[in-house]
């Protein structure tokens, strides 16, 4: 069953092997030419169980990887219970959004702290359990890098996520994000992250002083 | 009533005369042509100044009315040059004062949403926005065109043009290195592997413009299969998170505007992933896609119609004015 037709993947929930399983198939896409469309979803298909496995080992909960068919693109992994975080964390109580904030700032630490770029920090990738954990989804633009622009450009783009889908609280909500960074990755490296984040705003046609 | 725009953030000069309705009556505009390289920004300026009187002249007479029928001026307050930006606003600032009418504060990005709207139909797009200085993919949300895509560095166009002088064309009026770089890429089919570089749906064109001058260099592939792939790697790039910001928003239009949207290759990207979105798919026409006064005019009137006017004291310019720090209150949404 389709649940989800995201920009560059299909979802399906599936019954596999009596399990609740989501198939995640990177479909060709008409607009690019086939050397490239190739190249891409092979690619995407391959890196991202990698990585998800990497940020395991970081301690960033992520979904089991069942199966990898890089000739269809297609990846078998488990099915998360639970809700986006993009559609819970507006109409949380103030306190527990910054407490939700604070934790994925911690897990991005982590990731980054192991060399691991999720390359897509929006709260649409982030699943909230039941059980309050949350499940960092979507490694297909993901890098391995220790790199600071690339730890910068990800925190970027997590504020802009902020920014453009939770605008009323972005402020308050990325500067949890950033505390729960700090107790992870401390405050040297943060301090480092946080002065690129600056640079890479002001560059071109970025400022984002008001 | 009419609103009298002026455009000067970069290489265009451009003064138009709207009325309030939404009808165009003149637009006239006069291009600085730099001699070799990029914009030269003292010079454009001088272009700017040398010309303001001679378009300003030109756009009356277009329109056929005269200095006292102007209700409002409107000018581009930024982003772009400074020294381009102050001419324009120097000009603005003169003309209202003298006319004794408000003066509004245009934003150049929002500018060209506004003006692609106008011109398209277009009532709530998904906007990707690519040109010389600028590569933006916005759309409406809560009173503000939020950015959800932007480059990390250089713009599109500038991709395009840095390219095409490394490999030795030089540019004419109306024939644009992006037009050159296109017609050469449609004489080849041979793709040769160039880095593509997407993060989240912020894009980085750096790496992939060093990659294929590089190849160029080594003179092992035609400058049309480098021509062709530096295309199909950029536009796909461009494609690809133009359809997350259209899956993320569900809206139903796409708007292509800027210098590149005359690409056939970047509308047909497009075009495919409007129809497979159930969106339609605009492409503002060229003289409403490159840098123009229209778009000032009208997106002065919207303001002003929402009250808001800038005064002489405040009309300072703002190089850096970012899109989604304009409130923009005559948006319904
Ligand atoms: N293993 C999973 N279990 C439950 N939901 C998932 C899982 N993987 C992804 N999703 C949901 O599906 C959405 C789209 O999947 P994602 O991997 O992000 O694809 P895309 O690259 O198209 O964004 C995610 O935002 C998430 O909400
Ligand atoms: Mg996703």
């Amino acid at each position: 069953m389709l649940i989800k037709k995201g920009a560059e993947a299909n979802l399906y929930l599936e019954e596999w092997h009596n399990r609740k399983v989501i198939m995640k198939r990177r479909l060709s896409k008409k607009y690019r030419i086939p050397e490239l469309d190739e190249k891409i979803r092979s690619q995407r298909t391959i890196y991202e169980p990698q990585v998800i496995h990497k940020a395991k080992e970081a301690g960033v909960p992520t979904p089991t990887i069942f199966m990898v068919d890089v000739a269809e693109a297609n990846i078998i992994m488990e099915f998360v219970e639970g809700k986006q975080v993009k559609q819970v964390l507006n109409d949380l109580p103030p306190q527990e959004r910054l407490r939700l904030s604070r934790h994925i700032g911690g897990l991005i630490g982590r990731l980054h702290k192991h060399g691991i770029i999720h390359g897509d920090l929006t709260t649409s990738n982030m699943i909230l359990t039941p059980y309050g954990k949350i499940v960092f989804v979507d490694f297909g633009l993901s890098e391995r890098s220790a790199e600071l622009e690339n730890r910068g450009v990800d925190l970027h783009l997590m504020k802009r996520a902020f920014q453009s889908t939770h605008y009323k609280y972005a402020k308050e909500c990325f500067e949890a994000v950033i505390e729960g960074y700090v107790e992870v990755v401390g405050e040297e490296e943060a301090k480092n992250v946080l002065e690129k984040i600056r640079e890479i705003e002001r560059r071109g046609r970025y400022v984002s002083e008001r | 009533m009419y609103c009298l725009g002026i455009e000067s953030t970069a290489d265009d000069f451009g003064v138009a005369i709207l009325s309030f309705d939404g009808r165009v009556l003149s637009n006239a505009n006069s291009a600085y042509m730099p001699e070799k390289g990029g914009i030269h920004p003292r010079e454009a300026a001088r272009h700017h100044a040398e010309v303001a009187g001679k378009v300003l002249a030109e756009a009356f007479e277009r329109a056929g009315i005269k200095p006292q029928d102007v209700s409002i001026v409107a000018f581009s307050q930024g982003p772009g040059l400074g020294p381009c930006l102050r001419t324009g606003a120097t000009a603005a600032r003169a003309l209202a004062s003298y006319l004794r009418v408000p003066l509004v504060g245009v934003n150049h990005c929002v500018a060209h949403i506004e003006i692609g709207k106008l011109v398209t139909g277009a009532v709530d797009p998904v906007t990707l926005y690519v040109s010389g200085g600028n590569t933006i993919i916005s759309a409406f949300e809560a009173g503000r065109y939020r950015v959800f895509g932007e480059t990390l560095d250089i713009a599109i166009g500038n991709c395009l043009d840095v390219f095409a002088r490394e490999a030795g064309m030089s540019q004419r009026k109306g024939a644009p290195f992006g037009a050159m770089v296109e017609e050469l890429a449609s004489r080849s089919k041979t793709f040769v592997p160039l880095p593509y570089t997407v993060k989240g749906m912020d894009l980085s064109f750096s790496g992939l413009l060093t990659a294929a001058v590089q190849i160029l260099h080594e003179r092992k592939h035609s400058l049309e299969d480098l021509c062709f792939s530096l295309q199909e790697v950029a536009f796909s790039m461009l494609t690809e998170v133009t359809e997350r910001a259209l899956a993320h928003t569900e809206k139903l239009e796409v708007l292509l505007t800027g210098g590149v949207a005359a690409n056939k290759r970047l509308q047909s990207m497009l075009n495919v992933i409007a129809e497979e979105h159930n969106a339609r798919f605009c492409v503002v026409p060229k003289e409403y896609a490159l840098d123009n006064g229209a778009m000032i005019a009208w997106t002065g009137i919207l303001a002003y119609k929402s009250k808001i006017t800038l005064p002489v004291e405040k009309s300072f310019v703002k190089l850096k004015w970012r899109l989604d720090e304009v409130y923009a209150p005559w948006v319904e949404g």
